[in-house]
């Protein structure tokens, strides 16, 4: 395989801290393999720093295959940096290859004051595990294994809510939306437990409390925009949106939902 | 912010029948302006009280609509810490985009629209008054400018408020959703816009 290489600019956002303003600063990275990964291109850019004596650029990373939801920058605009591609994708999945000799590309923390900038382009997103915690869980006394044919599921339902768990919390529909609202990843967890027979005795109690600490987290309200979508990168779509609201609504009307 | 939407946007559908009644002559047209200012209801409403009881409903819908809009653009500002030095935008429309600021530019002008057409008509006769206004060139470029904003706003809207209420279920229902926004739209558009043009061009008034 023949291997390219480009020559880029970066500017990085460097933030020392929460308390201290942060600024957009810009390095020259030269010698990019195109079939790099965009993390691999800052582990490029870290290498130098490195040697020079500077402070390497902090950003979260684990799996580096698309699952785990620790990665996640804004790139030119775009959380996880798709740009024009039609392909969802992590960050972490973002090649090299998606850019040109030349270009100029802006790395940004995701902004939301429910992820406050820990350093650089690293984010607590911490308000994710308030909201789960709030209600995005069954209750079940442990044990065996129930047997599987034991809860019927049909098929359509279970693959909505497969599609709706396949959400791994990046973060990226709270930093693409203009209003800063967390309603694609909650109504992402409220659809895969409301599609499933588990999911059903503690189903409106369950959209009350995680919509209630949703709220209480300061994260902004939902004005069907759809940003939120285009940026996920395991393309959970929009209506799992209005199931949620569904389920608010009919919440509001039963006594299990007070 | 949804139902009150919904509650304007059929408000709105029932001012343009209204309005398309110009039409029909200045006999039928002043007849409904009576009717509804005067005579709608009359054994169950006093003469003149029904116009009333709706002007004070649509007012609170509206009143309701504002009070949502601004809780929800307070919200945003809230959670928005510091802003991005480059967005690039994949999904939103320019109409999802105005609803604030389109919103308050839609308010002024429907501030001047109460004046000009129900505070200060400048003619006994609700025809005339509408003849007069719209014989003028640059107050129907105005209207077609102003209505313009009107449909952006109920395109998204539209959309947006069913989808609040749980009806996008599906990719397919969000392409139907999608649909009759503009459709109820571009309805409102020409429903509107007819009138005013047909006065101009001397068909009617």
């Amino acid at each position: 395989m023949s291997e390219n290489t480009i020559n880029i600019t970066l500017r990085v956002w460097r933030q020392p801290n929460g308390h201290t303003p942060g600024k957009l600063v810009s390095y020259p990275v030269k010698d990019v393999s195109t079939d790099m990964s965009f993390l691999e291109m800052l582990d490029l850019l870290n290498e130098e720093l490195t040697v020079k004596g500077e402070e390497p650029v902090a950003f979260d990373h684990d799996c580096r295959e698309g699952i785990c939801g620790m990665c996640g920058v804004v790139i030119n605009g775009t959380p996880h940096g798709r740009g024009s591609s039609p392909v969802p994708t992590t960050t972490c999945q973002l090649h090299m290859r998606m850019f040109h000799d030349g270009d100029v590309i802006t790395v940004e923390p995701w902004r939301a004051r429910p992820f406050p900038v820990i350093k650089d382009l690293v984010v607590n997103r911490s308000a994710f595990d308030k909201i789960i915690q709030a209600g995005g869980f069954i209750s079940v006394n442990t044990g065996a294994a129930p047997e599987a044919h034991a809860a019927p599921v049909p098929k359509l339902k279970a693959d909505r809510a497969f599609d709706a768990a396949t959400c791994i919390g990046c973060g990226a529909c709270v930093a693409a939306c203009p209003n800063h609202s967390g309603m694609l990843f909650t109504a992402a967890k409220i659809t895969h437990l409301a599609m499933l027979p588990q999911g059903q005795p503690e189903r409106h109690l369950r959209i009350k409390k995680m919509i209630g600490v949703h709220d209480a987290l300061d994260f902004g309200g939902c004005t069907n925009i759809g940003e939120c979508a285009a940026v996920c990168p395991k393309a959970i779509p929009l209506d799992v949106i209005s199931q949620l609201n569904r389920d608010l609504i009919s919440s509001l009307f039963t006594r299990d939902g007070k | 912010m949804a139902v009150t939407g919904l509650f304007l946007i059929f408000f709105l559908l029932f001012h343009m029948y209204g309005n398309l009644k110009m039409f029909l002559g200045q006999e039928v047209y002043d007849e409904y302006a009576h009717w509804l200012k005067v005579d709608a209801f009359v054994p169950i409403f006093p003469h003149g009280g029904f116009i009333w009881v709706f002007r004070a409903i649509v007012l609170a819908a509206l009143a309701l609509h504002i009070w949502s809009a601004i809780t929800l653009w307070l919200r945003a500002n809230k959670a928005t810490e510091s802003r991005y030095a480059v967005t690039t935008r994949l999904e939103q429309t320019y109409s999802s985009r105005m609803m604030r600021w389109g919103g308050v530019i839609l308010a002024g002008f429907l501030l001047w629209h109460l004046y000009q057409f129900t505070l200060a008509p400048t003619n006994e006769s609700p025809y005339a008054a509408v003849s007069e206004a719209f014989s003028q060139w640059y107050f129907v470029a105005l209207y077609a400018l102003w209505l313009i904003a009107v449909c952006m706003h109920v395109r998204h809207g539209f959309w947006s408020a069913f989808t609040t209420l749980g009806a996008n279920t599906s990719a397919k229902a969000k392409l139907v959703l999608d649909g009759l926004a503009w459709i109820v739209a571009i309805a409102i558009y020409f429903g509107f816009i007819l009138m005013p043009v047909a006065v101009l061009l001397g068909w009617i008034g």
